[in-house]
C-alpha cells in the first residue's frame, strides 16, 4: 500500500507526539503532582497511528485504560489532555475523567475505557449507527490481550458477526494483562485464531512496523465501509512502561525493556525505513521531534499553571436534565 | 379520545408512535420480532416474550427493530454505543434478573459517559425490563432490583403501576436524553385503564397520589400499589383514611409528595416488593426520617418481602410477597400506636 | 324524590360520567331549618367537590350518609320534612327508600360525548338533551374542557339540546390552531355548529368563550337567539396575564393546582381529580404550544387584545352577562359593558369560574334568560 509523503509525515507527527506524551507523563507522574495512576502506551504507537491514520472524524473508536495514545491518534489535542491528567479546569473532561476516561466525541474518540472488556460492545453499537444511518462509517474498538478473554469482547465478535457489523477489533497484544503473561492466559495462543470461530477476517501483524499495521488495518476499514462486516487485527507490541507507572515489573528480565526500546521500537523501525528508502530525510523528522518537545514544554507549563475545577462541579453533568 | 387499553398495549402504543415520530429510535433485544433465522417465517413470530414489540418489526423493519443473539453484554452495550452516537435505541433486558450478565456496560459505561467525559457525552438509551414476583418464576425470574439501578448516579429509573402512565413515561423516557431503566412489573401488563390516543408524556420526579386521606401515608410502586389501594379500601371501611402515594420514578424521586403528605398525616408506611435490605422501602423511610422526623406521630413501618430469594411453591411465593392484609395490618399499627 | 310531606336529599348525577360520590362534610346539622338552595353537604366526585343545595325549605331531619360514605347516584343523603312529621315516620321513609339502579354515565367519552369533523378540526362535543325549545351551544374558556359544564349541561337540556364543543388545541380535541386567534378559533365553533344541524342557538360562553360567542353573534345574526357571557372575555383590557401565563404552561400538579385555584373564590374546591384531569389533557402532545398560540393571540402582553365591547350595540339578540364579584382572572367590573345592552348579574362569593362555583344560580338565571327569549 502506497503512503502519501504528507501521510507519512502526519504519521511520525502523531506517532511522536505520542511518544513524547508518555515520557512527559512517566517524568511528571514521578514528581508526585499527577494525581491517580496512569497507563503509558509508549511502545506500541504504531498501533493506534496505523489504524486511525485509515480514519475521518466521524468514524468511532474505543480504547481501554492505556488509552493516550488512541486519543491522540484519532485527533484529541495534547494541551486539554494534559490539564484532563493533571486534573484542573480545562481539561478535555472538566477534570471529571482523568487518564482513564479520556474522551473527545466531537474527535470520534468514544473514551479511553477502564473497564477490560468495556469497549467492544459499545463499538458494535457505534457501528450500528453508521449501518442503519448508512454513512459509510466504522467503528475500531481497541483491546489487549487480557481483554482478549473477556465475555463482552466475544459476545461482542459474535453480535458484529451476525450482524454484519462495519467494527474492527484491534487486538495490541503486548504479552501482558497486568503481570499476566498472555502466553499463559489466552487459550489457544494466538488471539488472531478467534477470527475464524466468529467467520471474520483476521490477521495477525508486527506492531513496530507502522507500515505492517497500516496495510492491514486499511483492508479491514475498508472492507467494513463496503458492506463486509467486521475484522479483526491482531498487532503484536511490547510496551516500555509497566502496567501502571510504579508498576516494579518484577515479571519481566532486566534486559526485556532495554532491549526492546532498541530493537522493538516502532519510532526508531519508522525513521529507518522513510530515510533508508528516501520517503522523508532525517532533517524534517528532526524538526518535528524539536517541534513536539516545545509543545509538551507548554502543555506541561499550563497544566501546571491551571486552576484546579470548581467544587461545583462536583455536582455538574449528572445528567442531561434530571 | 381516550380508551382502555392494557398496560402491554399502552407500552406497545407509545413506542409505534415515537418510531413514527423519530426516525432515530430503534428498538432491539432477544426475540423482539421472534422466528429470526428461519426463513420461510414472515413478519414478527412473538413480539418480545410478553408481546409489547408486536408489530413493530412488520412496520419500520428489520434495520430499526432488530433482533439479537442471546448475548446481553454486547447488545446492550451496542444499544449503548449506537445512543451515544447519535440513536436512541430502546433496549429490551427480558428479565431484571438478567443485569448480571451485563450490568458493566449499564453501570459503568451508560451511566458514566456524561460526567466521566465533561458533559460532552449523551446517551439517550432506554433499558425496558421486566420485575415482579406472583408468577412462581422463582429466584432467577421474579426479582425487582430497581433500588441497584437507583443507587447509580446518571440513571433515571421509572416504574409505571399501570397503563396511562406507562405510556406517558415512555414517551417521557424515550425522549429523554439520559440513561433510563423503565422497569414493568409483570403481572401489571393485563390491567387496564383509560390511555388517550394521542402522544403524551408524563413528567419524572412527579409522584402519582392515588388516593387521598388524612390519617396514614402509604408510599408503594408498581404491583405494591394496587395491594395499596386494596388495603386502603378496606381500612376506609374501619375508619381509617388512606393517602397512597406511587412515587413512579425512583430516580429522581419526588421527595416533596411524600413528606408533604407525613406532614399532614404524621404516620407512613412503605411498601416495596423489592428486598428489604438497601431497598427502596430503607431509602424513604430513611428520607422521612431525616426529612420529616418532627412531624412523625408513629414508627415508620417497611412491608417488605424477608430477606431470602424468591421461592418457587405458589404458597411459599404468597408467603413472600407482601398483599393488602399485611400492608393493611402495618397501617392499623401505625394509626393505633400512640393511642 | 319529593314526598307530600318528606324530602329526600339524594347524590345528583353531577357531570354525566359520575356514578358516585363521597360525602365530605355536612354543612347543616339534624334539626336545622334551612331555606331551598341552601348548601346542606359537601359531596367529592372524581371531577370537583362541591355543594348540594336543599331542593326546598324545611327542616333537616335526619343526617343519613357519614362523611366518608361513598353514596351512589340517587342514594339517600338526607332527609328534610316540617317539624310535625313524627320521628316514626321519617324512620319508614329512610328504612323504606329504594336508590335507583346506577345511573352511571359508563365511563369517560361514553354515549354523550362524539367526535366532530369540522373546519378542519376534529372537535369533541358533548350533545345532552332534547326537544323543540331553542338549542343551547356552550363554549368553554382558554384552557377550559368540555368539563366546564359540568354542572350546568343536565340542568339546562330539560327541554332542549345543549351541546358543549370543545376548542381546537383545548381538552382531547385536535391541537391545529392554526395562529390562535379569535377569527381561527370562531371559525372551528362555527363550523361545528353547522356540523351539528343547528340554525338557530343560544350561545353561552364562559371567558374566551363568551368572546367567540359574541364574535359568533356579530358574524352570523341569524344564528344568535341570544348571547349568555359568563364572566366573559372581550369587555375591557384586562386579564390576569401572570395567571393565563402560569396556567398555559403548567405541567406539574403544584403548578396546575395553584392556577386552577386562582380561577375560584374557595380554592378547595380543586381537588386531586379537577388537577389530573387538567394535567391528563395538558399533557398531550401538541396541547401546550397550541395554548401558547392563543395566548398570544388573545392575550399578548397580559392584556386583551379582542375588544368587543363597542360593538355590543351591533348585536341584535338579547344579552345576559354573568359574573362572580370575586372574579380575579377578569375583573368583575367588565360586566359594565352591557349596561343598556342586556342583563347583567353579579353572583357573590365566587371567582372566575362562575358556572362551577354558583351552579344552581347560574341554571337559574339563563333558564330564566332563554325562557324570555321564548316567551
Amino acid at each position: 500500500m502506497q503512503v502519501s509523503r504528507d501521510k507519512l509525515l502526519e504519521a511520525y507527527r502523531s506517532m511522536k507526539t505520542i511518544r513524547e506524551f508518555e515520557e512527559r507523563v512517566a517524568k511528571e507522574f514521578a514528581t508526585g503532582d499527577l494525581p491517580g495512576f496512569v497507563h503509558l502506551y509508549a511502545g506500541e504507537e504504531a498501533s493506534a497511528v496505523g489504524v486511525c491514520s485509515h480514519l475521518v472524524k466521524s468514524d468511532q473508536i474505543i480504547s481501554t485504560h492505556r488509552g493516550h495514545g488512541h486519543c491522540i491518534a484519532k485527533g484529541c489535542e495534547v494541551g486539554p489532555m494534559m490539564l484532563e491528567l493533571f486534573g484542573r479546569k480545562g481539561g478535555l473532561c472538566g477534570g471529571k475523567g482523568g487518564s482513564m476516561h479520556v474522551a473527545d466525541l466531537s474527535q470520534g474518540m468514544m473514551g479511553a475505557n477502564a473497564i477490560v472488556g468495556g469497549g467492544p460492545p459499545l463499538a458494535c453499537g457505534a457501528a450500528m449507527t453508521a449501518k442503519i444511518k448508512k454513512t459509510g462509517g466504522v467503528a475500531v474498538t481497541f483491546t489487549g490481550d487480557g481483554g482478549s478473554n473477556q465475555g463482552t469482547t466475544l459476545e461482542s465478535m459474535n453480535l458484529a458477526s451476525v450482524m454484519q457489523l462495519p467494527v474492527i477489533f484491534v487486538f495490541e497484544n503486548n504479552g501482558f494483562a497486568e503481570s499476566t503473561a498472555a502466553n499463559w492466559s489466552v487459550a489457544g495462543g494466538d488471539i488472531v485464531r478467534r477470527a475464524e470461530a466468529f467467520a471474520m477476517p483476521g490477521v495477525q501483524v508486527d506492531g513496530t512496523d507502522f507500515f505492517a499495521v497500516h496495510e492491514a488495518a486499511g483492508e479491514a476499514i475498508d472492507r467494513a465501509r463496503k458492506g463486509g462486516g467486521p475484522s479483526l487485527i491482531e498487532v503484536t507490541l511490547t510496551r516500555f512502561y509497566g502496567h501502571h507507572q510504579g508498576d516494579n515489573q518484577s515479571y519481566r528480565t532486566p534486559d526485556e525493556v532495554r532491549n526492546a526500546r532498541e530493537s522493538r521500537c516502532p519510532l526508531v523501525n519508522f525513521r529507518r525505513r522513510v530515510t533508508e528508502a528516501s520517503l522523508l530525510d532525517a532533517a524534517e523528522l528532526d524538526a518535528i521531534d524539536r517541534e513536539i518537545l516545545d509543545q509538551m514544554d507548554v502543555a506541561t507549563a499550563a497544566a501546571r499553571a491551571a486552576p484546579w475545577p470548581d467544587a461545583a462541579e462536583v455536582l455538574t453533568d449528572v445528567y442531561v436534565t434530571y | 379520545m381516550a380508551r382502555k387499553l392494557s398496560m402491554r398495549q399502552a407500552i406497545n402504543e407509545a413506542m409505534h408512535q415515537e418510531m413514527e415520530r423519530d426516525e432515530s429510535v430503534i428498538v432491539m433485544g432477544e426475540d423482539i420480532m421472534g422466528g429470526l433465522g428461519v426463513d420461510w417465517l414472515e413478519g414478527d413470530a412473538w413480539g418480545g416474550t410478553q408481546g409489547t414489540t408486536k408489530g413493530l418489526g412488520p412496520r419500520f423493519g428489520r434495520d430499526r427493530v432488530i433482533d439479537t443473539p442471546i448475548s446481553e453484554s454486547a447488545f446492550i452495550g451496542a444499544a449503548i454505543g449506537a445512543s451515544t452516537t447519535g440513536m436512541r435505541a430502546i433496549v429490551e433486558l427480558m428479565y431484571v434478573d438478567f443485569l448480571g450478565v451485563c450490568f458493566d456496560q449499564i453501570f459503568n459505561q451508560a451511566a458514566k459517559f456524561r460526567y466521566m467525559f465533561g458533559g460532552k457525552a449523551e446517551c439517550p438509551v432506554v433499558v425496558r425490563t421486566q420485575i415482579g414476583g406472583g408468577f412462581s418464576a422463582a429466584a432467577q425470574h421474579s426479582q425487582c432490583l430497581y433500588p441497584i439501578f437507583t443507587h447509580i448516579p446518571g440513571l433515571k429509573c421509572v416504574i409505571p403501576s399501570n397503563a396511562y402512565d406507562a405510556k406517558g413515561l415512555l414517551i417521557e423516557a424515550i425522549r429523554d436524553n439520559s440513561p433510563v431503566i423503565f422497569f414493568e412489573h409483570k403481572k401489571l401488563y393485563d390491567a387496564e385503564t383509560e390511555v388517550p390516543e394521542e402522544s403524551y408524556t408524563l413528567p419524572f420526579g412527579e409522584a402519582g397520589i392515588l388516593r387521598e386521606g388524612g390519617d396514614v401515608t402509604i408510599v408503594a410502586l408498581a404491583r405494591m400499589a394496587h395491594m395499596a389501594m386494596e388495603a386502603a379500601e378496606t381500612l376506609a371501611a374501619e375508619g381509617i383514611e388512606c393517602e397512597v402515594i406511587d412515587p413512579r420514578t425512583t430516580s429522581p424521586m419526588d421527595e416533596d409528595t411524600i413528606l408533604e403528605s407525613v406532614e399532614n398525616t404524621g404516620r407512613l408506611v412503605v411498601v416495596d416488593e423489592s428486598y428489604p435490605r438497601c431497598s427502596m422501602g430503607a431509602d424513604i423511610s430513611s428520607m422521612v426520617a431525616e426529612k420529616a422526623f418532627d412531624s412523625l406521630k408513629a414508627p415508620i413501618r417497611k412491608v417488605a418481602p424477608p430477606h431470602t430469594p424468591v421461592p418457587f411453591s405458589p404458597p411459599l411465593e404468597a408467603a413472600y410477597l407482601p398483599d393488602a392484609a399485611r400492608i393493611a395490618d402495618a397501617v392499623r399499627a401505625v394509626a393505633r400506636h400512640g393511642s | 324524590m319529593t314526598g307530600e310531606r318528606i324530602t329526600a336529599i339524594t347524590m345528583p348525577k353531577w357531570g354525566m360520567t359520575e356514578s358516585d360520590g363521597k360525602l365530605v362534610a355536612w354543612l347543616v346539622k339534624e334539626g336545622e331549618s334551612v331555606s331551598a338552595m341552601d348548601e346542606v353537604v359537601e359531596m367529592e366526585t372524581t371531577k370537583i367537590t362541591g355543594a348540594i343545595e336543599a331542593p326546598e325549605g324545611g327542616t333537616v331531619r335526619r343526617l343519613v350518609a357519614k362523611p366518608g360514605d361513598v353514596v351512589p347516584i340517587g342514594g339517600l343523603l338526607a332527609v328534610m320534612a316540617g317539624e310535625d312529621v313524627p320521628q316514626a315516620e321519617i324512620d319508614a321513609f329512610v328504612d323504606a327508600f329504594e336508590a335507583p339502579e346506577s345511573k352511571s354515565g359508563g365511563g369517560e367519552g361514553a354515549g354523550d360525548v362524539t367526535v366532530i369533523e369540522a373546519g378542519g378540526h376534529s372537535l369533541r362535543v358533548r350533545s345532552l338533551g332534547e326537544g323543540e325549545a331553542t338549542p343551547i351551544v356552550l363554549i368553554h374558556g382558554f384552557g377550559g374542557d368540555l368539563d366546564a359544564w359540568l354542572f350546568n349541561q343536565e340542568a339546562l337540556a330539560a327541554d332542549r339540546q345543549v351541546h358543549a364543543i370543545e376548542l381546537p388545541g383545548h381538552g382531547q380535541s385536535s391541537k391545529s390552531v392554526g395562529d390562535g386567534g379569535p377569527d381561527a378559533l370562531g371559525a372551528a365553533v362555527s363550523a361545528a355548529i353547522d356540523a351539528l344541524g343547528l340554525e338557530r342557538v343560544v350561545l353561552i360562553g364562559q371567558s374566551m368563550g363568551g368572546a367567540l360567542a359574541l364574535d359568533l353573534a356579530l358574524a352570523r345574526p341569524g344564528l344568535a337567539a341570544g348571547v349568555v357571557l359568563v364572566a366573559g372575555a372581550g369587555l375591557g383590557e384586562e386579564i390576569d396575564g401572570a395567571f393565563l401565563e402560569a396556567f398555559g404552561s403548567a405541567d406539574r400538579r403544584k403548578e396546575m393546582k395553584a392556577a386552577l385555584q386562582s380561577l375560584f373564590a374557595d380554592p378547595a374546591l380543586v381537588n386531586r381529580n379537577v388537577v389530573e384531569g387538567a394535567l391528563r389533557n395538558r399533557r398531550l402532545e401538541g396541547a401546550a404550544e397550541a395554548l401558547e398560540a392563543i395566548r398570544e393571540a388573545w392575550f399578548p402582553g397580559g392584556r386583551q387584545a379582542h375588544a368587543l365591547a363597542g360593538r355590543l350595540g351591533e348585536i341584535k339578540a338579547p344579552i345576559l352577562a354573568l359574573w362572580g364579584v370575586e372574579d380575579r382572572i377578569i375583573p368583575a367590573a367588565h360586566a359594565k359593558a352591557v349596561e343598556g345592552r342586556g342583563e347583567i348579574a353579579l353572583i357573590e362569593g365566587v371567582g372566575h369560574m362562575v358556572q362551577m362555583e354558583a351552579a344552581g344560580e347560574v341554571n337559574r338565571h339563563i333558564l330564566a334568560f332563554v325562557a324570555g327569549l321564548e316567551a
